[in-house]
């Protein structure tokens, strides 16, 4: 499904020109999962580089589709992801991912 | 009295002699359990809301699990796919939101498993859950697309019931989607609805067999060809495995309080005889009077008996869930909770019941070990 060739962490990088990519507590509560560095790439891609070290935290992320499940929540930096379809926005080094449970209901 | 598996809106609880001996999977929703006749494994659905459906097994009753794949809908096809044209106006999101059964595969099936699920997709295993397939035939059908959610956002299979006598024979009961057949292990389906009548329809849709609600339906394990259904707007009974469903018409009565309800339970050891657990229909959905009693018939269902010794006779707003009555083979034993968090148990045919807990959360499925 998806056919881009994953970013690899190529031995010139540090930290500062990595994306980082942390998955909240609500999540690891049912997946550990450190803090992930990849490379830039896009959102899709950073995200599936970063599930490789916990696959199966990916059907927690991911619904049936491929998208980020509705009541999950990404944000980079400081925006929250509006389209959960849509992850072809391209990241920048520094940047950093946080992957939430989405505060619904009461 | 056999041990039991309860699956509630907090966690898997383990009951032996009537008392509650392990809880896993604390604080999550458990939405179905099986327990395989072919390994004695057990299986757990759970629905972590954010986080989507999950399936977890134990091959040591529980001390340890694992987790499996879930059921899950391929990509959608796009456009230039071959069915682009096929699913395009397809209103139903390809997202399993609930695995709503789970039934084993026969005897000469042992690593089969099937999971109905909400939306209405029926998924197969045939490596005991490792892995997932969608029936495609069934949800290519093009009368899939006006099956109605009911009280869900979306329709959903609640029961699947298979043959003993043939593992290519299912049975589906599909809120709000009627009765679906197979005998060709999924290859072609058939609507076998005829004689059931809903009241939420048009008048004369009122017998579309497509549009109807089995809230449950069982077959007696002896007699597979005797079917009991406990629709949203009456009691069906089939003696021909489905092609006909005959309603019941009783009177309303102390006995017979009321014609709703979810939940339904044929003896395996005698087809004409049958439980349910009433209540007042759609906005109170609650005990008639607050009265909470189990209804049985022995006669095929021309007469029935209200039992209420070990019930809660005034104020109980117990409603039980569609898979939350079940008997045991021996046919005497059985076990019933309710979405107040109460289990009752009963070792003489229904007759008389023992509250094991008033203080459970919301029960979704209880199933003898």
């Amino acid at each position: 499904m998806y056919k881009s060739a994953m970013p690899q962490l190529q031995p010139s990088q540090t930290a500062e020109n990595l994306v980082t990519v942390t998955f909240a507590a609500s999540l690891q509560r049912h997946i550990p999962c450190q803090p992930q560095n990849t490379g830039v790439a896009t959102l899709r891609e950073v995200l599936k580089t970063a599930l490789v070290a916990a696959p199966d935290l990916s059907h927690y992320v991911f619904d049936d589709q491929g998208n980020i499940r509705k009541h999950v929540a990404v944000f980079i930096n400081r925006d929250m992801l509006q389209n959960r379809a849509d992850l072809t926005q391209r990241l920048n080094a520094g940047d950093q991912v946080l992957v939430v449970q989405a505060l619904t209901g009461g | 009295m056999t041990s039991l598996l309860v699956g509630s809106r907090k966690g898997l609880f383990v009951l032996e002699s009537n008392a509650i001996t392990a809880h896993h999977f604390q604080g999550e929703p458990v939405t179905q359990v099986l327990v395989n006749p072919h390994n004695q494994s057990w299986l757990v659905a759970l629905n972590l809301g954010h986080f989507g459906v999950k399936l977890h097994k134990s091959t040591d009753q529980g001390k340890t699990w694992a987790a499996l794949a879930a059921p899950a809908f391929p990509a959608k096809p796009a456009a230039g796919d071959a069915d682009f044209d096929h699913f395009k106006d397809d209103p139903i999101p390809w997202n399993v939101e609930l695995v709503w059964s789970l039934t084993a595969g026969g005897a000469d099936e042992p690593n089969t498993l099937w999971a109905g699920c909400m939306p209405a997709g029926l998924f197969k295993s045939t490596d005991g859950g490792q892995s997932w397939a969608l029936n495609m035939p069934l949800w290519r059908e093009p009368r899939r697309q006006l099956w109605m959610g009911g009280g869900n956002d979306f329709p959903g299979i609640h029961s699947v019931l298979l043959d003993p006598r043939d593992s290519q024979h299912l049975t589906l009961g599909i809120s709000c989607g009627g009765v679906w057949q197979t005998f060709n292990g999924g290859d072609t389906w058939s609507l076998t609805a005829k004689g059931m009548k809903s009241d939420y329809t048009p008048p004369d849709m009122e017998e579309d067999e497509n549009s109807q609600d089995p809230h449950c339906v069982v077959s007696c394990a002896s007699a597979p060809d005797v079917l009991w259904a406990q629709h949203h707007c009456g009691i069906y009974h089939s003696t021909d495995g489905g092609k006909l469903w005959q309603q019941i018409t009783t009177p309303i009565s102390s006995d017979f309080p009321s014609v709703f309800g979810f939940a339904v339970a044929v003896d395996p050891t005698n087809p004409q005889r049958a439980w349910f657990a009433p209540a007042v229909k759609d906005q109170f959905r609650y005990p008639v009077d607050g009265k909470f009693v189990v209804t049985r018939t022995d006669d095929g269902g021309k007469t029935f008996q209200a039992f209420g010794k070990g019930l809660p006779q005034s104020h109980a707003y117990d409603l039980v869930y569609r898979h939350g009555l079940v008997v045991a083979p021996n046919g005497r034993d059985l076990a019933m909770a309710s979405t107040t968090g109460s289990l009752w148990t009963s070792s003489d045919s229904g007759e008389t019941w023992l509250a094991v807990s008033q203080n459970l959360p919301p029960v979704a499925v209880v199933k003898f070990i």
